[in-house]
């Protein structure tokens, strides 16, 4: 019976996707190489002085996001202070200094961590008008970006990448916004509320009084999915039954999380003009979901324990309605996504399953990813698995037509430096400075020894990878979480963006050298093995020693 | 056409390869040899330009001090909740020292190989005795017999000045023969023994310095300035003390570097972190863990597979002068090759006599062969050849005049006794002389016509005989077929080209239609036709617009400018001085084929560098499996099921690891200066290939190694 559920919803979702990648992929890549614009477009333009038919070098476009991303800090930090002030607050205070600062990255980055409990400290404000917003544009500047990589690959002799404002325009106007509104009716329709009523006070069965939360929760659920977002509207996240009722709402949900993330590849093959590479590029991605997905399931199925194994699977932690697979299916989707949405406590995992979306989101969510930062992070291995196999065919590396030489090779490795850089620091500071320790373990840690080890370790997993799951069990609304993840978030989100958009500029700059028989073929299986191989090795040796002693060391037991 | 061409220098030079061969060979000598020059390396000056090695070298001094403080800070104690024996520090300081030491090792022994040709090399720069013409006038004296000479050292030659070489005496300096022609012997810088005939004026001006002229003598005027001369050069390049990186070398350096800094974060932040799970390394281990990871192996033999691969160069006698050109050789994806000598043999060879009608075949042959017995040239010799295959006697004495080729008459032949007279040439030429006695037949003019047009059209060179009787009656007998013979197994080698994904271009002073017919014989992809430099150059642009990387072979001086212009010029030697200016590599031997050794060779240097990083990262598997059991197995017993070699105990299992990664160095140093096998196939299948035996074969080649190793330590007391 569970196994027949199982194949349903596999079934299902690899309907939708198929489905999905031909269409959304080439709506995707007419979206960014049309020519033509909408009205409502060029009003937009006309008002923010920008000529849509310019192109800029990737320095201008870069610093186009950052502006764009700086902004995005500040006004979303200004209306979390003043929340005392904006109606429809719910009586809400203001959010204080750590918190607002963290939130702010937090959603600007496409992370959406929550340090807070949303139904008790954001009002409806601050949701529609500051997350909500956020939800929208961090998405697009990530499928931004990642376009802008692309078109490095796609550009010949070229000085520009493309105009970042006409991207950021076309990707949230054209792509998130019409999805978003017909998923929401879907939502709706599903069960998930939309309304303003703040809070209902019942009477229970039993006589008490319980206070019921109300909202425009669909309209958040539908782009928190779609752009790899995952900040929920309750604290429960996609486990409470107004976010995500059913079985079938949850399956809608994964497959709005994965529905651009897979397309994209279909968007890159189309504007490189070649079709294969964007399908190696999602075998890949595909490859190493279905591994993960079912090392995850096959770990919650044969949870060792008492507790488990009278239940006859690991079933603490997760919403019976969902069940083991549907739980597996989030989490395995959430956390190799950039969404990092919970239907089920990542928490209450077993051991090494709870070692899975630590290690996917380690992979440095790129199968497939979040909106765009999943293909940018793709291409970037690509290249290093690209250089690796050019040196063992006897030929300047290239990837595409264009030569990986010492510039290009020195940004894709700074690339793969930063995020183990943000984790093993930010969770090695977090024990190795006396005060900030004490407060670690004696505040924020819940479970104590290893586990209590794992729970910082996936924090800054989560924070430094722009994932924004939450383990759990950790308190992370401290001044030292605030601050550090905060940073962890933000280093993570923009050092790669310059990075790739200086990849793009490098790459975009050169002539594409036509293939011949000597040219490494990066559209068959071969390449999709190594590609993967390249994925998980340089994962498996940066993150060896600390999954030893965190999840390893406990499952091991 | 001419059928008489000038004679080549032999083109096979056995002697010079069997030396440098020999020397291929990698021995405990060369080790030995190379000992000092390892140590010399350890200044951290010197190993600052290897940043992973230098990590090493400073883990190396680390772990010393520690092994020298710990008696006085209470003893090795434990580590990760194991007790450690008290020898464990020195072991690992030790081989932490001599992973350092192989390293150095490797590049010590590469260069070794590179001092001895440069010592010989060295020999011929002595200094000289130089004469000096003092106000040289070639329009006066052009030998320079009558003007004062002065004699002074070679050193002290400049840019500029003109000397007189006569036989016996070595050329001062690198320059141009201005007048005059000599023998030279040039075997100082090319092994090859066989004298080379040098002149003024043609392709063939330039002389080296450090030659020796054997005949006759010659003005050269001298254009190297002290201390730059080829040789120098030479001497530089084969050392590797002017070895710059090449683009290649310095992306891999790069992600080498990332790769370290990754791991040095990865052992920063252990112990925090293990210290909260209750766990805290020691610092000893925790070096061990770190030179274990970083690509050690790769960082320690890059230098050497660079230097190597110049050397391989080197003994196949071709001169690069920068390691950036030997790169671009492996990268080349258009090949232009001259035909003659290089597609073909230098010489065509008589394939037929066609007979007209009425002439009788044994006429034709008869006075092809006859005509032909005093004609020196290939082409002379293989028409008497084929004439003898088909029952002409040799042996027959012949009398009477040859009548040499000159390109004015554009024919050759023989004025016999009796006064009757061969002639063979070009068609023109001996319808011309036919004619001056009659006028030819239309029926005779037209199937001589078609005769001549059907080897023209074949590839051939038509080769017209007539004789005229006592009375002055001439007549045409026929037509040789001269074939223009493409060189045995050259068709298999374009076929090994085009697999391997690069173009050949085939340039020849012939018609088109010839042209066509000896590239599709050959099976070059295209071919360029009535060639002039002009020409080559506008190819060589035209391919490079389209992306493609062009490598060529040439020695005029007119050739120069498509030699700057390709990315892998191989100038020959025997070339001017002009075309080894512009080219970025000069073949010693002048052996046009050389191109497809010398990429080759820029493949090999790229797999080798790619298969030992390939199988140094994935060493690091089977180290990890190794070191992190033997770390925290003492507090999480747990993950004993991680120590799956079953390795005796964590010092040993630690120890190990450190000595296999030290080892695995000496063990690939052959490997690196030999350069991995490399087969002309397909990039994909040269791809599963490698990765099969560097990726899958570096994953499980360690935890054998590892485990060997680990039982030998086991017998050290306290292990």
């Amino acid at each position: 019976m569970d196994t027949l559920f199982a194949i349903l919803q596999v079934a299902t979702l690899v309907l939708f996707l198929v489905l999905l990648y031909r269409p959304l992929g080439d709506y995707i890549a007419h979206i960014y190489t049309g020519t033509k614009n909408l009205r409502v477009e060029r009003g937009f333009y006309r008002m923010i002085g920008v000529d849509p038919t310019s192109e800029q070098t990737w320095r201008t476009y870069l610093r186009g996001v950052l502006a764009f991303s700086l902004v995005g800090v500040l006004v979303l930090y200004g209306i979390q202070r003043l929340q005392a002030v904006l109606p429809y607050s719910l009586g809400m205070p203001a959010i204080p200094e750590g918190l607002s600062f963290n939130t702010a990255i937090s959603f600007v980055t496409n992370t959406n961590w929550q340090s807070y409990s949303p139904d008790v400290t954001m009002g409806y404000s601050v949701q529609l008008a500051g997350l909500a917003v956020q939800n929208f544009v961090s998405a697009a500047v990530g499928i931004a970006v990642a376009i802008a990589l692309v078109r490095g690959f796609a550009y010949r002799r070229s000085g520009t990448i493309g105009n970042f404002w006409v991207d950021l325009t076309r990707g949230t106007l054209r792509l998130l916004l019409p999805l978003s509104i017909v998923t929401a009716v879907i939502l709706i329709a599903g069960g998930v509320i939309q309304n303003f009523n703040g809070f209902t006070d019942v009477t229970t069965l039993t006589g008490g009084t319980q206070s019921i939360p109300g909202g425009p929760v669909a309209s958040q659920e539908a782009i928190k999915m779609l752009g790899t977002n995952g900040g929920g509207f309750f604290n429960a996240n996609s486990s409470h039954p107004f976010e995500n009722p059913t079985a079938w709402t949850n399956l809608l949900q994964i497959v709005l999380m994965l529905a651009i993330p897979f397309s994209l590849p279909r968007a890159f093959g189309r504007i490189v003009g070649d079709n294969r590479q964007g399908y190696a590029i999602l075998a890949v991605m595909s490859t190493i979901f279905v591994v993960s997905l079912s090392a995850l399931s096959i770990f919650e199925a044969s949870g060792a324990g008492s507790a488990p194994q009278l239940a006859g699977a690991a079933m603490e932690g997760k919403e019976d309605r969902f069940g083991i697979f549907g739980s597996t299916l989030f989490a395995t989707t959430s956390t190799l996504t950039s969404t990092g949405a919970v239907d089920s406590m990542h928490d209450s995992f077993t051991s090494l399953g709870g070692m899975m979306p630590m290690l996917n989101m380690m992979l440095g969510e790129v199968a497939p990813g979040g909106v765009g930062s999943g293909l940018y992070g793709m291409l970037i291995l690509a290249v290093i698995a690209v250089f690796i196999a050019g040196l063992l065919v006897g030929r300047t590396p290239e990837y595409l037509g264009k030569k990986l030489g010492p510039r290009e090779i020195k940004l894709a490795s700074l690339y793969i430096l930063v995020t183990p850089t943000l984790v093993l620091a930010g969770t090695a500071l977090s024990f190795a400075i006396p005060a900030v320790r004490d407060d670690v373990t004696s505040t924020s840690i819940y479970n104590s020894g290893l586990h209590g080890l794992s729970e910082v370790l996936y924090a800054f997993t989560s924070a430094s990878n722009n994932n924004g799951s939450a383990f759990a069990g950790l308190t992370a609304n401290t001044p030292w979480f605030n601050a550090a993840l905060g940073a962890a978030m933000l280093l993570g989100r923009f050092i790669p963006i310059v990075l790739v958009l200086a990849l793009a500029g490098s790459l975009a700059q050169q002539d594409r050298i036509p293939s011949t028989a000597g040219t490494l073929p990066t559209h068959r299986p071969q390449f999709v093995g190594l590609l993967v191989a390249v994925t998980v090795v340089i994962v498996a040796l940066t993150y060896f020693p600390v999954i030893t002693l965190g999840p390893l060391a406990e499952g091991l037991q | 056409m001419s059928t008489i061409t000038p004679l080549r220098p032999p083109e096979s030079h056995p002697t010079a390869h069997e030396a440098t061969e020999k020397k291929a060979a990698f021995g405990v000598a060369q080790l030995l040899e190379a000992t000092p020059g390892a140590f010399r390396k350890l200044h951290p000056r010197e190993m600052w330009h290897n940043p992973v090695m230098f990590i090493v070298e400073i883990g190396a001094a680390l772990t010393t001090a520690l092994a020298i403080a710990e008696p006085f800070i209470g003893g090795s104690g434990s580590s990760g909740g194991t007790a450690v024996p008290a020898s464990f520090t020195w072991g690992i300081a030790i081989w932490l020292w001599l992973t350092v030491l192989f390293a150095n090792l490797a590049e010590s022994v590469a260069e070794g190989r590179g001092k001895a040709q440069a010592d010989s090399l060295r020999k011929t720069r002595t200094s000289t005795t130089a004469n000096r013409v003092t106000g040289y006038d070639p329009a006066v004296d052009p030998m320079a017999e009558s003007t004062p000479l002065v004699a002074l050292s070679s050193a002290d030659l400049t840019l500029g000045d003109v000397v007189v070489v006569t036989a016996g005496e070595l050329i001062p300096g690198d320059g141009d023969i201005v007048a005059g022609i000599a023998s030279v012997d040039e075997s100082a810088i090319t092994g090859e023994s066989a004298p080379v005939v040098r002149e003024s004026g043609g392709d063939r001006s330039a002389v080296t310095g450090g030659t020796r002229v054997l005949s006759d003598r010659i003005v050269v005027e001298i254009t190297s300035k002290p201390g730059e001369t080829f040789v120098d050069r030479m001497i530089a390049l084969v050392e590797g003390a002017s070895r710059q990186k090449t683009p290649n070398e310095i992306a891999l350096n790069i992600l080498l570097a990332s790769l370290t800094i990754v791991f040095v974060i990865v052992t920063l932040t252990l112990n925090p972190i293990a210290g909260y799970a209750g766990s805290q390394v020691s610092l000893t281990v925790l070096v061990a863990l770190l030179v274990c990871l970083i690509p050690t192996t790769i960082g320690g033999l890059l230098s050497a597979i660079g230097i190597a691969g110049m050397d391989r160069l080197v003994q196949r006698n071709v001169l690069a002068m920068s390691g950036r050109a030997v790169e671009a050789a492996g990268d080349v994806t258009t090949l232009l090759l001259d035909k003659t000598g290089t597609i073909t043999y230098g010489n065509r060879q008589a394939a037929e006599f066609i007979a007209l009608a009425g002439v009788a075949p044994d006429a034709l042959r008869h006075a092809a062969a006859v005509s032909s017995l005093a004609d020196p040239t290939p082409e002379g010799k293989s028409i008497v050849d084929l004439a003898a295959r088909q029952g002409f006697d040799r042996q027959i004495a012949v009398s009477g005049d040859v009548v040499p080729f000159t390109a004015q008459t554009r024919m050759s032949g023989l004025d016999l006794p009796d006064g009757s007279q061969i002639r063979k040439g070009a068609g023109s030429s001996i319808i011309a002389w036919v004619e001056s006695s009659a006028a030819l037949s239309s029926t005779v003019r037209s199937e001589l016509d078609a005769h001549v047009e059907r080897v023209s059209n074949a590839g051939g060179t038509p080769l017209v005989v007539a004789s005229a009787d006592a009375t002055g009656v001439a007549r045409v007998l026929g037509v040789i077929y001269l074939k223009d013979v493409v060189k045995e197994g050259i068709t298999e080698r374009f076929a090994e080209l085009r697999a391997m994904g690069i173009r050949t271009v085939m340039v020849t002073g012939d018609n088109p239609l010839t042209a066509a017919a000896i590239a599709a014989e050959a099976g070059v992809d295209d071919f360029l036709a009535e060639a002039t430099p002009e020409q080559k150059l506008a190819l060589i642009k035209r391919e490079q617009d389209g992306g493609n990387l062009v490598a060529m072979t040439g020695d005029g001086t007119n050739d120069a400018p498509a030699l700057a212009q390709a990315d892998v010029g191989v100038a020959m030697n025997t070339g001017t001085s002009a075309a080894k200016e512009a080219g970025n590599m000069v073949d010693l031997d002048s052996d046009p084929t050389k191109l497809i050794d010398i990429v080759r060779i820029g493949k090999q240097l790229l797999i080798t560098r790619g298969a030992l990083t390939t199988f140094s990262i994935a060493n690091d598997v089977a180290k990890y499996f190794a070191i992190i059991p033997a770390m925290f197995a003492g507090v999480f017993p747990g993950l004993q099921v991680l120590n799956i070699m079953q390795l005796h105990s964590p010092s040993s299992a630690i120890l190990s690891a450190v000595i296999f990664n030290a080892v695995i160095i000496i063990v690939l140093i052959p490997l690196a200066l030999r350069g991995v096998k490399y087969r002309p196939l397909s990039a994909s299948r040269i791809l599963s290939r490698n990765l099969l035996l560097y990726g899958v074969g570096g994953v499980i080649a360690p935890f054998v190694g590892i485990k060997i190793v680990d039982l030998i330590v086991t017998l050290i007391p306290g292990f």
